[in-house]
């Protein structure tokens, strides 16, 4: 049955490239079929799991696959993948014809490989999937891209590549260690006391190959790039779904392992926190010195994982009992895809209408585009952890998993500065005294996304914005879309 | 389902804004009507509750649940104790005559309506979070709330510069005084074990002091931010760029307050033994230095909404002060008296500049007390009552804080009744160079009273103005359990503060005269040019820290970032590996010879190690 989550793109990505079918009309019934399947096989899994057991779910003619919806991460993740494709490709606006297939077939490819990831049980084709998925980014980016796109498109080809060799090396060593080459077998082996010797050589390559897909500081700079060059509906479906194949990876092992996971990647778990300042303090002040949109929105992707890294350290430190990390992490996954991915449709609108994204030479489109104006406001805001939108519960929970198990012991002063500040607030350990200085980074991402606001939409119009012209509903259909989602799950946050 | 009513405080301010928002921009007074009518509805729910009517303890709704036993769940309660309904009064009445106020004053401009009225629901519905609020995590979203639809309505005019940058700068600025107010919250959750306040009372004394300390000043960030105290205080004058009525309504009566408001309910659930004196000094010190400063600035300002920001701020430096001073009934009582004078006022000068085509320098008025004598009455009452004339609400409460400081701390009672006599001339500047003497603009001159719809409000502000700090009012209506209001008493404070009253008005009169001058006589020193550029504090923080500090540390960051990780680090990577390619590239060449070669020696090595290494062969 999940299969069809697989097949049906597959499928009309073939129609589209071999019978030439109509590009963008085929596409969007693709990703509505997913759509509903996706949904209700996520609220089914979640709520009644025995109306379809894991044999129902993986059979296919006769054979078992391994596919599986038993991963409370898995289910949140299949729930975006199919949001933001439907979202992508209904607000995909192609220049001609031709083009208007290639991009189709790159983006039901690309959800292809991000869904088949999030539902592989079998460790290798987890992995192939999102090889699979990787490919119509690099093409996309080198043939459609903006800007020097050959430059940026090979950047990030052989980042990418490097970083799949590596995290290729991890998972492979850490099979053979734990002879199992599926999460379930895995589980199992780890909970009869196999578990792999090398941990931290394996937790190292984990890390990197993992971690440079996310964009985790300092192998980040590939993504601002490339997210700003990319067609729209590959940046959204990139920036929204696929990059979050990284996290789910760590997270799902760290769960698999449950306590053993302290073991696994607790020796690499101090670099890690302060890598993930690196994504919030650094990332956040080169985010801030953006002058265009896009690269600002790239910048700010990147900087927001540095939360859900967080999450995983809190995780990890825990011995994976800290559910709320757990919790805080798929949902801030969850908002943060919907969000990006709204901004990235929204900036591609931005720019057609001005023909700039220069954010100096614009002001005032609020005036000219008050519909626009809402829902950037109301993407910004949400990327900016506003309650009542969906980032807000994913990062509170974050925040508080953080402080989750941690007794204050008597305030001591200590000889260095660090010393001193986490004594001062009575001894916090390494993960909460980074939070303290994460925080932070809910003042930064204020400033630069305000900013961005203040100069696109406030003020006078000026020579780009007085060309803008009114959008149609169908231009705002796919971001309305989104939207709905994000006020949903900021009200009521998915319980799954 | 009774039980749960207190839900509607929240739900139809919500719902009303979200209607008004997406249905309602193309008619714009059905948006406006609604919004009105919800504010009315909770003010009724508010007094029905008031007189007794109590139904049970809402329900919970609990918005994230956890499995773990142990492991801190978030939800949403309702508090409906007389601390909360008595301030949800405040709210939900103040908020009820600016939104009638507001169909007045907003009616030129109603192609925005809608998005405007929107806005103040959204700020009933936060207003109401916070004060409802059962626990930390629920007063955070009321908070993040209130500053969003503060940025909101201060841009309500976006189009203007002015407007859009105050309202930018006042949300940053909250960020930053949220920063510290989640830290806060979070040590709170790790120190009490808990984050609902019912459930906090009674654990601070097994506290190590410093970590209470810590945790107090942190959540009083939170606070310093929302209730601009010293040095976050910057955002609110500039917030005045925002329609009168917000800043009635938001600027000076409720949000503002939120942050004492916050404070009190923090001293009543944790017990004021969680106020270790390190706290109380710095929370009562950060409050004196506003209330200094802010009543300083307010003496040399000349637009007449300025005058009343900065009077706003030095008025909440009174009652952070009592905070501070662990006089939270009267800082409460304070709050209480303050929201409906200042209201009133702020309403005033609405009225004023619309009258006045728009006019909000007081030095091109003049002569407004022939012109539009009601108005006047109304805006001298709130006067009277912010001067602390006795027999005014605000007379009660001033007493109240003045009394609590000198039995603490006597320095604090100092600096009140120096404040005091600032708050005297600075006000009574106002009112003799905008009412008396002659119109000096024509704006002024062809000033009219202003229209029902903006009278009605200003005339039951102006009753409450008098009344509200009367014991038969106070004892019932201060939000404070078990408070009664100060009776009147002969003593140190009062003669000191009649001092310092009749200093005030003497001075002003001395200075000012009877509004026959054009100018300012104290304008052009050093000092004056000092304070009405706010003493530097906002150049310092433009310049110097948002405009070189941070500017330039993101520019070198961003250099470093393109220098160092992409140059160096990713480039390098990418050279070394080509020149590696290159260096391998040689051993291709091309010969026959060459290749010939190769392969023969490594024949010869191949038989080599075959022959001696494995004998049995």
């Amino acid at each position: 049955m999940l299969i069809w989550l697989i097949l049906i793109p597959v499928i009309a990505a073939a129609l589209i490239g071999l019978l030439r079918t109509p590009g963008r009309a085929t596409a969007i019934v693709s990703a509505t079929l997913t759509l509903i399947l996706g949904v209700w096989a996520v609220l089914s899994a979640t709520f009644c799991p025995e109306c379809c057991d894991s044999s129902c779910w993986s059979a296919f003619g006769g054979s078992t696959l391994q596919f599986r919806l038993d991963l409370p991460m898995s289910r949140i993740m299949v729930l975006l993948s199919v949001l933001v494709t439907f979202a992508a490709i209904l607000g995909m606006k192609a220049p001609n014809k031709d083009a208007e297939r290639s991009w189709s077939i790159s983006a039901l490819l690309l959800s292809t490989g991000a869904i088949g990831a999030f539902m592989s049980d079998n460790i290798i084709s987890f992995y192939a999937f999102h090889e699979l998925a990787l490919i119509p980014t690099f093409v996309m980016i080198g043939f459609y891209g903006r800007g020097d796109r050959r430059t940026i498109g090979w950047t990030a080809t052989i980042y990418l590549g490097l970083a799949s060799m590596v995290l290729l090396a991890g998972l492979l060593l850490l099979c053979a260690e734990t002879s199992a080459w599926s999460f379930t077998d895995m589980a199992a082996n780890v909970r009869e006391g196999i578990v792999p010797t090398s941990t931290c050589l394996i937790a190292a390559l984990l890390l990197v190959g993992f971690g440079t897909l996310v964009s985790l500081f300092p192998f980040h700079s590939w993504a601002a790039p490339a997210y700003a060059s990319a067609p729209t509906p590959i940046a959204m479906l990139h920036a929204g779904v696929l990059k979050k194949f990284g996290l789910y990876g760590l997270f799902t092992l760290a769960y698999v392992f449950g306590p053993a996971c302290t073991d696994l990647f607790g020796c690499w778990n101090n670099v890690l926190l302060v890598l993930l300042l690196g994504n919030i303090l650094w990332v956040g002040y080169v985010t801030i010195s953006q002058t265009r949109l896009d690269n600002m929105l790239g910048n700010s992707s990147v900087m927001h994982m540095g939360y859900i890294f967080l999450a995983f350290a809190a995780y990890v430190a825990s011995g994976a009992s800290n559910e709320l990390a757990f919790k805080g992490a798929s949902l801030l996954m969850l908002a943060h895809g919907l969000t990006i991915a709204m901004l990235f449709l929204l900036c591609g609108q931005i720019e057609s209408q001005t023909r700039t994204l220069e954010l100096d030479s614009m002001g005032g489109l609020g005036s000219k585009l008050p519909a626009l104006g809402f829902l950037f406001g109301l993407a910004g805001m949400a990327s900016i952890g506003l309650p009542l939108l969906a980032n807000f519960p994913g990062e509170f929970t974050i925040f508080i998993s953080c402080f989750e198990g941690w007794t204050p012991g008597a305030p001591q002063v200590d000889g260095c500065i660090l010393g001193t500040i986490a004594g001062w607030f009575g001894n916090l350990g390494p993960v909460q005294l980074t939070l303290i200085f994460a925080l932070w980074g809910l003042v930064i991402s204020a400033i630069y996304m305000l900013r961005a606001f203040r100069r696109i939409f406030e003020g006078n119009t000026v020579l780009a914005t007085e060309r803008a012209t009114r959008l149609s509903c169908a231009d705002i259909a796919a971001a309305t879309f989104l939207a709905l989602f994000i006020v949903l799950f900021g009200i009521i946050p998915p319980a799954l | 389902m009774i039980q749960n009513l207190p839900w509607l405080f929240l739900l139809l301010p919500l719902v009303v804004a979200a209607i008004d928002w997406l249905c309602f921009s193309k008619c714009p007074r059905t948006a406006a009507g609604l919004s009105t009518l919800s504010a009315i509805a909770t003010f009724a729910l508010c007094v029905a509750y008031l007189n007794g009517w109590q139904t049970g303890t809402p329900d919970i709704y609990t918005w994230l649940p956890t499995a773990t036993e142990g492991m801190t769940s978030l939800s949403m309660g309702l508090v409906t104790d007389a601390l909360a309904m008595r301030m949800m009064l405040v709210v939900t009445g103040i908020g009820a005559l600016v939104h009638i106020f507001s169909l007045g004053y907003m009616k030129g401009d109603s192609s925005n309506l809608s998005r405007y009225f929107a806005g103040l629901s959204i700020f009933m519905f936060s207003m109401s979070t916070i004060v409802l609020a059962d626990n930390l995590a629920m007063t955070f979203i009321g908070w993040e709330m209130v500053g969003f639809s503060s940025y909101l309505l201060i841009g309500h005019w976006f189009h203007k510069d002015s407007a859009a940058d105050a309202a930018k700068k006042a949300f940053i600025t909250n960020r930053v005084g949220d920063f510290g107010f989640l830290i806060g919250i979070l040590l709170t959750l790790a120190v009490f074990g808990t984050i609902t306040f019912a459930e906090m009372g009674g654990k601070a004394a097994g506290i190590a002091p410093a970590l209470l300390t810590a945790t107090v000043i942190c959540l009083f960030c939170g606070a310093v931010g929302k209730s601009a105290q010293f040095p976050l205080h910057v955002w609110l004058p500039d917030a005045m760029e925002g329609p009168t009525p917000v800043s009635a309504l938001i600027h000076a009566a409720t949000m503002v307050a939120a942050g004492v408001y916050m404070l009190v309910r923090l001293q009543v659930s944790m017990g004021t033994e969680a106020f270790t004196e390190t706290a109380c000094i710095t929370i009562a010190s950060v409050g004196a230095i506003t209330a200094v400063l802010a009543a300083l600035m307010a003496m040399q300002q000349d637009d007449i909404k300025r005058v009343l920001a900065y009077s706003t701020l030095s008025q909440l430096g009174y009652m952070v002060m009592a905070v501070g001073l662990l006089a939270g009934e009267a800082a409460m009582f304070h709050l209480y008296t303050h929201a409906w004078f200042k209201a009133l006022l702020f309403l005033g000068a609405g009225a004023i500049i619309v009258c006045c085509h728009h006019e909000q320098d007081i030095w091109k008025m003049g002569g407004l007390a022939k012109l539009m004598p009601l108005t006047v009455l109304c805006f001298l009452m709130g006067t009277f009552a912010l001067i602390a004339i006795p027999g005014f609400s605000g007379f009660f409460s001033k007493e109240a804080i003045l009394h609590a400081a000198l039995e603490t701390c006597p320095v604090f009672f100092w600096i009140g009744a120096g404040v005091a006599a600032l708050t005297t001339f600075y006000m009574t500047r106002l009112c003799l160079v905008a009412f008396c003497g002659q119109a000096r603009d024509h704006g002024a001159a062809e000033a009219k009273e202003a229209g029902p719809t903006m009278l009605l409000p200003l005339l039951a502000l102006g009753v409450m103005a008098i009344i509200s700090g009367y014991g038969f009012i106070a004892d019932f209506l201060v939000p404070y359990t078990g408070f009664e209001a100060h009776g009147f008493e002969l003593g140190l404070p009062f003669y000191v503060s009649m001092g310092s009253l009749a200093l005030g008005i003497i001075a002003a009169l001395l200075v000012y005269g009877c509004g026959k001058r054009t100018t300012d006589p104290l304008a052009g020193n050093c000092l004056s040019t000092a304070l009405r550029k706010r003493l530097y504090i906002d150049t310092i923080y433009d310049k110097g820290l948002i405009g070189g500090i941070q500017e330039y540390g993101a520019q070198i960051i961003e250099f470093a970032d393109a220098a160092l990780i992409r140059g160096v680090i990713v480039q390098g990577f990418a050279w070394l590996t080509a020149k590696f390619g290159m260096l391998l590239s040689w051993i291709q060449n091309g010969s026959l010879r060459g290749y010939a070669l190769v392969a023969g020696i490594g024949i010869v090595i191949f038989v080599f190690i075959l022959a001696f290494t494995i004998p049995t062969l």
